[in-house]
């Protein structure tokens, strides 16, 4: 088995953990920015959190012969505070000349508040500018229905963002249909309890078809695991899906969408 | 998969969960105090269980969703718990 682990926050994880999916078959790790579980004091702590994935973390990657590549924002639990956002976002374009990051990302938002959009909006528009992919996070619980719609709006009125650029993470089976129908590309996050099941996973690329879904286990320092893609591909294979299909989803997929941007390359 | 296929591989991890939800709610019922308003969420989301309905799954994760569009002036925290506190209880 060969997989990509499109989204994973491996600065939370210990080194065991890319040991662990470097031997289950992983091929590249992408490491979107988020929150580290506190709210940062300044702009000065994301400058060293976007050094850490830009530089020290594709190092301890490399050791197990992964390539980490990395996306660039301030997450929408922090973007409340629309100044230390801003300053943030100023930020950003210095990283993104830098060999490994891939886009904008994780974006979105959290409760679904005006200052969260405002910030959304920001972000999309520094990915417009620079020609970047994004990557949306949508809200947790009771939170993402309505977040998933807001997001959608958002997307939609700037024209100059192209859908097929941009993925909208952690869809469960009620976002689903609405996020490819607007022909967006959808993530299907594998969370032991928030989130899906490698099962409920399975359900859903069943109904909607694999086309533009891609899998990711967004381990982080909370509740997760590291091995949830390699493992929804044996759930799929308990099924009888056969290995080309599998193939498809947990490779093909995430290369066909992150190969947008040159920088991704994989031997 | 035939419904014999699903039921081989599935059956074992749904019974299991059907029962720790039952002991859930024994749980709860022994337990002293109100309960807030994630326990009526819950409730009222048992009844979709057992619909005809194909979509259950979706049907009840729009019961414990917020179902409102617009955006809310300021967040009060970070977290969400899983059930929309606007529900009727």
């Amino acid at each position: 088995m060969r997989y990509i682990e499109p989204h994973a926050h491996m600065v939370s994880r210990i080194t065991d953990d890319y040991e662990a999916m470097r031997l289950a078959g992983c091929e590249a790790i992408c490491e979107p920015a988020f929150w580290a579980g506190f709210d940062r004091s300044s702009v000065d702590g994301f400058y060293d959190y976007f050094c850490q994935l830009t530089d020290y973390e594709p190092k301890r990657a490399a050791k197990f012969g992964l390539p980490h590549f990395s996306w660039l924002c301030i997450n929408p639990k922090e973007s409340e505070d629309m100044g230390l956002a801003r300053d943030v976002l100023g930020i950003i374009p210095e990283f993104l000349k830098r060999s490994n990051v891939l886009g904008i990302g994780e974006i979105g938002l959290n409760k679904n508040t005006r200052n969260e959009i405002t910030i959304l909006e920001e972000h999309i528009d520094l990915a417009a500018k620079y020609d970047q992919l994004i990557l949306v996070h949508t809200p947790h619980l009771e939170d993402k229905f309505k977040g998933t719609r807001l997001i959608l709006d958002v997307l939609r009125a700037d024209s100059r963002i192209h859908p097929g650029r941009v993925i909208i993470d952690h869809v469960e089976e009620h976002t689903v249909e609405m996020v490819l129908e607007a022909g967006f590309w959808a993530g299907i996050t594998l969370y032991p309890e928030s989130k899906a099941t490698p099962a409920r996973a399975v359900d859903m690329v069943e109904r909607a078809g694999m086309k533009n879904i891609w899998l990711n286990c967004a381990c982080d320092w909370g509740r997760s695991e590291p091995l949830a893609v390699p493992r929804t591909a044996i759930e799929m294979g308990r099924r009888g899906h056969s290995k080309e299909a599998v193939d498809a989803l947990v490779f093909g997929n995430p290369v066909r969408f992150l190969s947008q941007n040159p920088r991704f390359q994989i031997s | 998969m035939t419904r014999d296929q699903v039921l081989d591989l599935y059956f074992m991890d749904a019974r299991c969960k059907l029962i720790e939800l039952a002991a859930f709610l024994d749980r709860v019922d022994r337990s002293e105090g109100e309960a807030d308003f994630r326990l009526a969420a819950l409730r009222n989301a048992l009844p979709l269980l057992a619909s005809p309905n194909a979509e259950r799954a979706k049907a009840v994760l729009m019961a414990l969703s917020d179902p409102t569009v617009d955006p809310i002036p300021a967040a009060f925290g970070k977290g969400a718990c899983g059930a929309w506190p606007g529900a009727p209880r």
